[in-house]
């Protein structure tokens, strides 16, 4: 059934068709109509969860973890200052193995205070060993809730995953979404039942104490689990698409790559304005293709590494800035492509911070300076893209 | 004896509950409860951070074994009927 909606509802339904049976979240702009959904489902018994009101967002993603100990399937929703506060029981999550999902509507930090997207508060999780996904589209969040749980659940992952969609361009703007039916959902997605859970009547301690000469091992097999996610979501996305019919790209969704001269790397909703301006100018000649990061962690490193052989430049776009460096997808890319013996001119650019509009116009720009610099080298590896105050024009 | 990375579980469990930590040994000061003066208002029971006060015909029997000596039980008993005194000395 298609029915028009944001991408808020979008990962609302998602959560309920997953049958998420602890929701624990906190509201905060521009995440608040998930929790809102979610507390009209339980409210009117469309859906049977516990939905459980905490004070702040480190004690909802506590009481996720605490349900996910105990077996339960649990959801929460999160956004910047939120999903910042989290950090430390997000470490907590992945080291106690638990499969929680959670929705993250990427929000720039403060200050200065603003609720418009930039993807600041998700790459600064991107070290607590929990998968990240970015959305392109709101019928994606739906459909990566749903693949989330499928993929981490599984014993030889058993992480938990981020599903990530852009403030307001996504979370407040609606798209043709098809519902899929309960049942192709539950034949996809079986109940969880964890190998290990704590039980009443039998005490147990979850992520005790261990010296140093045994905690290696610990974080060594959550590193297996992260690696095997890869072939993981590999799978459980032939799998969804035998179901639903749908696919998203893997980790690395590549459009119009195969004989392209350069590519653009971006994650997120800009992917969609990008797709856009590679057929336009490619009706104009020009061999362009964008490459989308639609898993950050895992980070897609053979699939960069296989586009780096084949093209001379590579663009790479982040909606975040790590101070002292320079985008982290440039860096992650950079490293992959390392390997590869011809490897290409690569720059990266910073755009869109705190809900400042990438417009087609600055994409094509973009191209034409990946174009130029793959022939010329690049004078600065990094450039701020549509700074007032700066030379260059981009608009 | 350090495990393989295969023969461990996937996060650090144990079967053993933290109740054989007898935190009692970190004490300074003891909390010592006269009875006579006990109104059995039940608020020490109600304050104790670590739950080793058990009530026994409404008055306070403090566990030793668990108990850390912080002294909340003795600032908040409105009755005074708990005096903190320096381990050892009575």
């Amino acid at each position: 059934m298609r029915e028009v909606m944001t991408g808020n509802y979008a990962s609302a339904y998602g959560a309920k068709l997953a049958r998420a049976e602890v929701i624990a979240a906190y509201p905060i702009t521009p995440q608040t109509s998930i929790v809102e959904k979610l507390a009209d489902f339980v409210t009117t018994g469309e859906l049977k969860a516990q939905f459980i009101p905490v004070e702040s967002e480190h004690s909802a993603m506590a009481a996720c973890i605490a349900a996910e100990t105990a077996g339960a399937r649990t959801y929460t929703a999160t956004s910047s200052h939120g999903l910042t506060l989290m950090h430390e029981v997000l470490i907590w999550a992945s080291g106690a193995r638990l499969p929680i999902v959670m929705t993250n509507v990427s929000r720039a930090m403060a200050p200065p205070w603003s609720v418009w997207v930039d993807h600041m508060d998700s790459i600064a999780q991107r070290d607590t060993g929990w998968l990240q996904f970015f959305c392109q589209s709101n019928q994606e969040v739906l459909d990566t809730i749903i693949m989330a749980y499928k993929v981490c659940e599984s014993s030889g992952i058993m992480l938990p995953a981020m599903v990530i969609m852009d403030a307001f361009i996504q979370s407040h703007t609606s798209e043709p979404v098809d519902l899929p039916d309960q049942e192709l959902v539950d034949s996809f997605l079986p109940p969880y039942s964890p190998d290990l859970k704590i039980e009443v009547g039998k005490p147990m301690g979850f992520g005790s104490l261990v010296k140093p000469d045994q905690y290696m091992e610990f974080r060594y097999k959550a590193m297996l689990g992260m690696k095997a996610a890869r072939d993981r979501v590999l799978r459980v996305e032939r799998e969804f698409k035998s179901i639903f019919g749908r696919e998203h790209g893997g980790l690395l969704e590549r459009y119009e790559c195969d004989d392209a001269d350069v590519v653009l790397v971006a994650a997120g909703s800009v992917a969609a304005t990008a797709k856009d301006v590679v057929d336009s100018m490619r009706a104009k000649g020009h061999r362009v293709g964008l490459a989308r990061i639609r898993s950050f962690r895992p980070f897609p490193h053979d699939e960069i590494r296989a586009l780096a052989g084949k093209v001379e430049g590579m663009a790479v776009l982040d909606r975040s800035y790590t101070f002292g460096a320079a985008g982290a997808m440039f860096t992650e890319a950079r490293a992959s492509a390392y390997s590869v013996q011809k490897r290409p001119v690569m720059k990266n650019y910073i755009a869109g911070l705190g809900g400042r509009d990438i417009t087609p116009r600055i994409l094509e720009r973009i191209f034409e300076d990946i174009q130029v610099v793959s022939r010329r080298g690049a004078e600065d590896e990094v450039e701020w893209v549509d700074v007032a105050g700066l030379q260059r024009r981009w608009r | 004896m350090t495990k393989s990375y295969e023969e461990i579980p996937l996060t650090p469990i144990s079967d053993t509950p933290s109740t054989i930590n007898l935190t009692g040994y970190w004490r300074v000061m003891r909390p010592v409860v006269d009875k006579s003066k006990c109104k059995k208002c039940t608020i020490c029971w109600k304050f104790c951070p670590d739950g080793v006060i058990k009530l026994v015909d409404g008055e306070p029997v403090i566990d030793l074994q668990y108990c850390k000596g912080c002294g909340v039980c003795s600032f908040e008993c409105p009755a005074k009927c708990i005096i903190m005194v320096k381990e050892g000395d009575l």
